[in-house]
C-alpha cells in the first residue's frame, strides 16, 4: 500500500480534522482554504462584508429606536391586512417571510441536482426560485406604495416616531435590492444550466470542466444568505 | 515487476476513494476526485424546509398571540437563531466545509455584539439626556 497521496482530494481527505486542522490549513503556507473553490471562498468572503453592511443597518435602528422619547409605532397593526373585515395582525410579513424560506427550499433542492447533473431539473428549480423572489419583490412594492399612501416618509410618519420611516425604508430597501439582484443572477445561471454550458467543458469564469457546476451552489449561497438577512429583520424590526 | 507495482498503487487508490466514501458523511458520495461531498439525501433537505416553516410559524405567533416583556424577546431571539443556524448548515453547507473556512466566516461577524453593546449604552444615554434635558419638547 503505497502512503503518497495519488490526488489532490486524496490528499484533502487526509488532512487533520477539528481545531488541528485549523492549524495545519491555516499554517500550511499554501492556501488556507482547502476543500473551498476561490469562488465559493469569495463569495462568503463578499457575504461577510454584506453581513457587516446589513449589521450597521440593525444597528442603527437600534440607536434611534431606544433613543427617541417618543413612541414606537406598532409594525404588529402597520403591516396587518384586513380580510373579511377581520384585521389579520402582520399579516403580509408572515407572507413574504414563508414566500422567501419556499424559494430558499427550492434553491437547496436546485444545487443538489446541479451536482446530481441533472441540469434540466435544477434550472427549473432555479427559475422557480427566482419566480418566488420576484413575487417576494412584488409584495415588498405594495407594502411600500401602501405605507407611502398611509403618510409614511424617512422624516416623519402619522403612527410614532420620525426615525420609523427612514429604519423602515433603509433597511428594507436595501434588502430588497438584494433580492433583486439575486434573482437577476439566478436568471442568468439559470439559463447556462439549461442551454448545458457547464456540461461543454468549456473553460469559463463560471465552469472549469465539464460537469462543473459548483456555481450554482455559489449563487445558492448568495440567495440562502439573502433569506437569512430576512430572518433577521423579520425578527428585530417587525417583531421586536 | 514494474507493472505489480503498478497495479498496487492502482488498488491502493480505489481503497483509498472507497474509504473517502465511505467515511465522508452519510450522503450519496460518489468516489470521483469532485463529486464527492456535495450530495446529500433529499430528506434532509426536506426536514429543514419543514423545520424552517413551523419556526417561522412559532415566531409569527409570537406576535399573533400578542406574547409581551422578556418571553417574546426570548422567543424571537431563539426562533431566529435557530432558523439562522439551519439555513448556514444546512441549506449553505457550512456542516461540510473545513473548519478554517468555517471559523474565518463566522467568528468575525461576532464582532458585531461589541458594536452593538457600545451603540446600546450610547443609545440610552441620548435617550437619558432627552429625557432630562429635552422632555418638554420630546
Amino acid at each position: 500500500m503505497s502512503s503518497e497521496p495519488t490526488t489532490t482530494s486524496d490528499h484533502f481527505s487526509q488532512r487533520p480534522s477539528g481545531l488541528l486542522g485549523v492549524m495545519a490549513d491555516w499554517s500550511s503556507d499554501q492556501r488556507s482554504f482547502k476543500t473551498a473553490s476561490w469562488r465559493k471562498a469569495m463569495m462568503w468572503v463578499f457575504l461577510v462584508s454584506d453581513t457587516f453592511i446589513f449589521s450597521c443597518f440593525l444597528i442603527s435602528y437600534m440607536t434611534v429606536r431606544v433613543s427617541t422619547t417618543v413612541e414606537w409605532p406598532h409594525p404588529s397593526e402597520i403591516f396587518a391586512l384586513e380580510f373579511d373585515g377581520r384585521k389579520i395582525p402582520l399579516i403580509l410579513i408572515a407572507i413574504m417571510t414563508f414566500d422567501l424560506i419556499t424559494s430558499s427550499g427550492t434553491m437547496a433542492l436546485a444545487v443538489n441536482y446541479a451536482y446530481a447533473r441533472k441540469r434540466r431539473a435544477a434550472a427549473i428549480l432555479m427559475v422557480a426560485t427566482a419566480v418566488i423572489g420576484a413575487a417576494f419583490v412584488g409584495m415588498q412594492a405594495f407594502e411600500w406604495s401602501k405605507l407611502i399612501h398611509e403618510g409614511v416618509r424617512p422624516w416623519g410618519n402619522p403612527f410614532g416616531a420620525a426615525q420609523f420611516g427612514s429604519s423602515f425604508f433603509m433597511i428594507t430597501g436595501f434588502h430588497g435590492f438584494h433580492v433583486s439582484m439575486g434573482v437577476i443572477a439566478l436568471l442568468i445561471i439559470a439559463r447556462n444550466v439549461w442551454r448545458g454550458d457547464y456540461d461543454s467543458g468549456r473553460r469559463t469564469t463560471y465552469s472549469h470542466r465539464a460537469g462543473d457546476y459548483e456555481i450554482v451552489e455559489v449563487v445558492g449561497l448568495y440567495w440562502h444568505f439573502v433569506d437569512l438577512v430576512w430572518v433577521f429583520i423579520f425578527a428585530f424590526f417587525y417583531l421586536w | 515487476m514494474t507493472s505489480t507495482t503498478k497495479t498496487d498503487r492502482v488498488d491502493a487508490t480505489v481503497v483509498a476513494h472507497a474509504e473517502i466514501a465511505r467515511s465522508h458523511h452519510a450522503g450519496a458520495a460518489t468516489p470521483k476526485a469532485h463529486a464527492h461531498g456535495r450530495q446529500h439525501p433529499l430528506k434532509l433537505y426536506f426536514t429543514v424546509w419543514i423545520l424552517l416553516f413551523v419556526l417561522s410559524a412559532g415566531s409569527y405567533a409570537v406576535d399573533y398571540f400578542n406574547f409581551h416583556g422578556y418571553l417574546r424577546w426570548t422567543l424571537i431571539i431563539a426562533f431566529m437563531l435557530m432558523k439562522a443556524g439551519l439555513i448556514v448548515a444546512v441549506f449553505m453547507h457550512m456542516a461540510w466545509e473545513r473548519l478554517a473556512l468555517v471559523y474565518a466566516i463566522l467568528l468575525p461577524p461576532l464582532a458585531v455584539l461589541v458594536f452593538m453593546g457600545i451603540m446600546a449604552i450610547e443609545g440610552y444615554y441620548t435617550n437619558f439626556s432627552r429625557l432630562v434635558f429635552f422632555a418638554s419638547k420630546s
